[in-house]
């Protein structure tokens, strides 16, 4: 069934007793129950970023002895990583991947937006063979982003792939230049759209039947229903795509990584930079990429939740509850049962 | 009142955490360093053992050790099969030395890794009298050891050798594989003149962003009289020599010699790119020989192909040492097992083995001599001069740094991003920052 009841996440709602007893006391036992949780995510979470705060602030390449061996141990240097980032040698090249980053965010995510909604749109209509087709637009997500990378790395070979059999050229994909950026985006856009397509889709069948036919009555055509009916009232779940997707395309590694190859300009993200620093046992500014990344992502996120209104908590459909109950009376809504 | 206090156990768990992090932080200085020591001391301990090495694409290897585990009952030995690609077994013996761990007891390091794995303690010292070492080609053991030491056995070399369309050659009337690159152009200003090369390009090599680029950068530079890194180990790649050499594959690029897919060519693409006959000459390592001969219709070129050195700026050129080597890891319990397993796999019968069933080059010289193999493997004595004349990538603790530092500036040029001179003169004060320190 459709959600109904709303089991709120643990961490931030306060349990909703009645408050005949003493408010205190509740408070207490709350406090209690949920401390294991916030231990295991104080391990699991916040161990982890403080950690790697910690290890962003040292150096660990510190030459070598009289007889040729590594020195060993950390040495502290403060915030030396974070200047060397910004503003050192390699300064460019983070620049560069941070453009690369927010370029594929913003494309890749709109695109993946619009083919998903359409395809939620589809795969809404009951029709004959609608369960293959809905199994079959999952099949890309279902493959793991490596070995999708290595298909589409074959599909854009530039001597035997099929893209430049299709278009006649020799279009060498996996150089520098803008069509690697095109190439990380299709085959991103072909792995994810789905995702997009799955979680819209929840949320369309979520909308009552009646209140489209409702707008047939008032004579609204296809186009003003999906605009005033179908986008506001599928907006909490479409947002929540689009914030996971952000998140997720934010932190792109594998495709880029197997697709075009390490260390290309044109399509280097800013993952990549903190993996190529750990290859070379370089954790410090490793630790300080990944800070900086984690920054990216949580302003992002929040600006996202903020000026969007991502539902991410179910806030708004806890307001919604008491309209739910009356849907089952509802003789249209048969109809639009899942197959 | 409520939200106080799950600010308050939240501030805690912070709390909590930062200690355990702080305490977690002090133990490391100290205590690393003190195992897996550089000197030589006897290596103990017999047992069962692991070895670790990348992926076996033969199949001969599990035969070898089965013969091993046959007459060793008590040192059974296990093969840890890694990723296929370069880096990613480094990643994984780097991780397992940093946890200490004595998963791994025998390593297959390929040759640029002998300094890091060296220097960071994380393989142990073998003991130079056990090893006959004067059977072994020169520049093999030469890649093995760091400062004077062994610290690696060779088992499997490498060198980079040029394939040529033979059938081609002899039809377009030249006589003899070209020994210079002036030469190799006139040849394939001739051949791509025939019917049967329509539409092939002339020479390729592996020059996409990767180690192959560094393989290649070093060979057309060493070629053309120039050195990457000079005998006293620092870097000297700002020399005339070392810009005709690049700007022979710069050019090369430029006028279609190389054709501009070229690129994007690792290994396999070159190989696949000449067996299709896209292409008469190719620069690549030996294991293709027997997979160009292959009949099973893989190859349109089986049979009709031959090997030469690489040509050079007068004369036969040089070509980048490759291979692997055998190294114990610091981390193992049982090492003089492995120790007695590194001695089966580098000697002769084990060797001779593994040629004949993978064509993968020996480091004995008696197997290079044997008349009888030279007639299986023709490329035998062209392999083993380019061996002996082959130049050693530069040997540096970080190796990755200076590999990256080669592999921007050449693509840089090769896709006109620079010019020669600044991709040489940048790339000439990028390694004496990282090999001067």
């Amino acid at each position: 069934m459709a959600t109904t009841t709303n089991v709120p996440s643990s961490t931030v709602q306060t349990p909703g007793r009645p408050k005949s007893r003493r408010n205190e006391g509740t408070g207490r036992l709350a406090a209690s129950l949920l401390s294991p949780t916030f231990i295991v995510l104080g391990l699991v979470v916040l161990y982890p970023i403080i950690s790697a705060i910690r290890q962003s602030m040292f150096n660990s390449n510190n030459g070598l002895d009289e007889n040729g061996f590594v020195v060993e141990g950390e040495k502290f240097v403060g915030l030396k990583n974070y200047t060397d980032i910004f503003t050192g040698d390699t300064a460019h090249r983070f620049w560069n991947a941070f453009y690369n980053t927010t370029f594929f965010t913003v494309v890749a995510v709109s695109i993946e937006t619009l083919l998903g909604l359409a395809m939620a749109l589809v795969m809404h209509r009951a029709f004959r063979g609608r369960g293959l087709v809905r199994a079959s637009v999952l099949v890309p997500w279902a493959i793991p982003t490596a070995i999708s990378g290595l298909l589409w790395a074959w599909i854009f070979n530039s001597d035997n792939g099929i893209a430049n059999v299709i278009l006649h050229k020799q279009v060498l994909w996996t150089t520098e230049g803008f069509h690697a950026k095109v190439a990380v985006i299709i085959a991103d856009t072909w792995k994810t759209a789905p995702f997009i397509g799955l979680l819209v889709l929840a949320g369309l069948q979520i909308i009552p039947q009646e209140i489209y036919e409702a707008a047939k009555v008032d004579g609204a055509r296809a186009w003003r229903q999906f605009r005033l009916i179908t986008l506001p009232l599928v907006k909490p779940a479409l947002l929540v795509a689009v914030l996971f997707r952000l998140l997720d395309t934010l932190r792109m590694f594998d495709l880029p990584y197997v697709l075009i190859g390490a260390n290309k300009q044109s399509a280097e993200t800013l993952t990549m930079l903190g993996y190529d620093q750990a290859q070379r046992l370089n954790y410090g500014p490793a630790s300080a990429y990944a800070f900086i990344l984690f920054l990216y992502v949580v302003v992002v996120a929040f600006m996202f939740v903020r000026i969007l209104g991502a539902d991410v908590i179910g806030t708004a459909r806890a307001q919604r509850q008491p309209r739910a109950p009356r849907r089952p009376r509802t003789p249209a809504q048969k109809e639009v049962q899942p197959a | 009142m409520q939200r106080i206090r799950t600010v308050g156990q939240l501030g805690v768990a912070a709390l909590a955490a930062a200690m355990l992090v702080a305490c977690g932080s002090s133990d490391n200085n100290g205590s690393s360093g003190n195992n897996g020591g550089g000197s030589s001391t006897a290596l103990e301990g017999r047992g069962p053992i692991t070895f670790a090495t990348g992926k076996d694409t033969s199949g001969n290897l599990q035969n070898q050790v089965d013969t091993w585990n046959s007459q060793h009952p008590n040192e059974k030995a296990t093969v840890i099969e890694l990723p296929e690609s370069a880096d990613q077994q480094r990643q994984q013996m780097v991780q397992n030395a940093q946890t200490k761990s004595d998963a791994y007891s025998v390593l297959n390091l390929d040759v640029v890794w002998t300094a890091e794995f060296a220097a960071n303690r994380w393989v142990v010292e073998l003991p130079k009298d056990q090893f006959d070492l004067t059977k072994f080609l020169g520049p093999t053991v030469d890649s093995g050891s760091y400062r004077d030491k062994l610290y690696a056995a060779p088992s499997t070399s490498d060198g980079g050798l040029l394939y040529y369309r033979k059938d081609l050659l002899d039809k377009a009337g030249v006589t003899a594989p070209p020994t210079t690159w002036s030469e190799l152009q006139a040849a394939c200003d001739k051949v791509l003149k025939l019917p049967e090369a329509k539409g092939a390009g002339c020479y390729a090599g592996q020059f996409d962003k990767y180690e192959g680029l560094t393989v290649n950068f070093s060979e057309a530079i060493n070629g053309a009289g120039g050195v990457v890194v000079g005998d006293d180990g620092k870097p000297n790649v700002n020399t005339d020599q070392a810009k005709t050499g690049l700007n022979n594959l710069v050019q090369g690029f430029k006028s279609g010699l190389i054709p501009k897919a070229a690129i994007t060519y690792k290994e396999e693409d070159a190989r696949r790119a000449f067996e299709s006959g896209k292409l008469i000459f190719e620069r690549q390592w030996p294991y293709a020989y027997a997979l160009g001969n292959k009949t099973d219709g893989t190859s349109k070129v089986a049979g009709k192909f031959a090997v030469a050195p690489l040509p050079g700026a007068s004369g036969p050129g040089v070509s980048s040492l490759g291979g692997h080597n055998l190294a114990i890891s610091a981390y193992a319990k049982n090492k003089a097992s492995a120790l007695d397993f590194i001695k089966y796999l580098t000697g002769e019968a084990a060797q001779k083995a593994n040629l004949l069933a993978t064509s993968q080059a020996p480091t004995l010289t008696s197997l290079y001599d044997d008349a009888e193999l030279a007639k299986k493997f023709p490329y035998l004595p062209i392999l083993k001069q380019s061996i002996l004349s082959a130049k050693p990538r530069p040997k540096a603790v970080r190796y990755n740094d200076v590999t990256t530092a080669i592999e921007e500036d050449a693509y840089a040029a090769l896709n006109g991003t620079k010019s020669v001179d600044d991709a040489l003169s940048d790339l000439q004060t990028k390694l004496s920052q990282i090999i001067g320190s």
